[in-house]
């Protein structure tokens, strides 16, 4: 079966769908406005790693590495990616559980989870702590553009960082 | 211009992967420790699923770190969310079918969560796997009614023995001569329930320790929710 001159076959479908799973999550934790699909999105990521490290113990004439004792000389698949395939699926839903605690402790924290609103909410807490003045954040600068006029800028040490 | 550069950069890494991909050969993995480990686990370790004995008997001690990290995780969570406020009332028990079902569904999924940890080292399945069953027998019941929740004292009891069973195995191969989670004991015919030495009651240690962690996790999640509404 041929597609736009390319042929079809199934190793090309499965590395298009751990390469398409990595890099559509990857695209969705720097895309994503709102922290829960942020969190989703590191779900859809390790998904596709997963998927790759297993397609990497794949051998055509193989069949699933477990002895069933009549015959052992059939070649088997690599078990040591699956093996640490385990392992990370295992680790993934720990971090994905501690990911989605903070999530909710931020919720209840700032009352959003929109990821522009926390970072201003941040901004202003951690320049409230320190005693600084907080400067305008990225989105919205403190007066016109290209530059803020010089006294519209509170010259205090630290605040010029950004 | 946020929007582009990040797309830029998904792009680029979509590229990197693909011209990564194309050095491997689908398909003809070399494998050159997975051959090593075929011949001989079979005479070393005794399990017929070789994915076991890579797990349990070539990396125990990564399964080990494995169940730090978990349950590291599980006691952040903890530490972040805290205990529920007794002031703040659980949800209401929810309606009749459900109920029932999660008590038809509980003596179920333990009795296939019990067999997937006792033959993980004949069949795919395991510690793992069916810890995360067991987590689900006892989180189902939470679900259906809110108002009786975990016990967490149990489930850290369960826990930590399970996890302190682990060690001592490990520690008893270091005393025997070997070396740390070395498999003792009599290998056993290959294929038997009772076979592969250790092994099973190190994936019956793991499945008790994943399942008491996880649904530990899962409560702790649901009564949080509970607390903040």
């Amino acid at each position: 079966m041929t597609l736009f001159g390319l042929e079809i076959t199934l190793d090309l479908i499965l590395y298009t769908g751990a390469f398409g799973l990595i890099v559509i999550g990857a695209a969705g934790i720097v895309l994503a406005h709102h922290l829960f699909r942020v969190i989703l999105a590191l779900a859809i990521a390790e998904a596709g790693a997963n998927l790759l490290l297993v397609l990497s113990g794949y051998r055509w004439d193989a069949i699933a590495p477990i002895l069933s004792g009549s015959e052992s000389a059939a070649p088997m698949v690599d078990p040591v990616p699956q093996a640490m395939v385990l392992t990370a699926i295992v680790i993934g839903v720990g971090v994905q559980a501690l990911a989605v605690g903070l999530a909710m402790q931020v919720k209840k924290t700032y009352g959003t989870l929109d990821m522009s609103a926390i970072r201003q909410r941040l901004e202003a807490d951690i320049a409230g702590t320190a005693g600084i003045a907080t400067t305008g954040s990225q989105d919205a600068p403190l007066g016109e553009r290209p530059l803020p006029p010089a006294d519209a800028v509170p010259v205090t040490p630290g605040s010029s960082a950004r | 211009m946020r929007n582009l550069a990040s797309l830029l950069f998904a792009g680029g890494l979509g590229f990197l992967l693909m011209v990564f991909g194309l050095q491997f050969d689908f398909g003809n993995a070399p494998m050159l420790v997975g051959q090593a480990i075929q011949s001989a686990a079979p005479e070393q370790v005794g399990a017929a699923n070789i994915v076991t004995a890579v797990v349990l008997g070539y990396r125990g001690i990564d399964t080990l770190g494995e169940l730090a990290i978990l349950f590291a995780a599980s006691t952040a969570v903890g530490l972040i969310l805290g205990h529920r406020h007794t002031s703040t009332k659980p949800d209401p028990d929810s309606g009749l079918i459900l109920r029932a079902g999660g008590e038809l569904l509980m003596p179920l999924l333990l009795v296939v969560g019990l067999y997937i940890i006792l033959h993980g080292h004949l069949t795919p399945g395991g510690g793992f796997q069916g810890g995360v069953i067991l987590a689900a027998a006892f989180f189902i019941p939470v679900l259906a009614r809110p108002s009786t929740p975990l016990k967490h004292t149990g489930m850290m009891l369960i826990e930590g023995f399970s996890g302190a069973a682990f060690i001592l195995i490990g520690l008893a191969a270091l005393y025997s001569g070997g070396e740390f989670l070395q498999p003792l004991l009599d290998k056993g015919t290959l294929g038997n329930l009772v076979s592969a030495g250790t092994l099973p009651l190190l994936y019956l240690a793991v499945g008790l320790k994943v399942g008491a962690e996880l649904a530990g996790l899962l409560a702790h999640l649901a009564a949080a929710e509970v607390s903040e509404s």
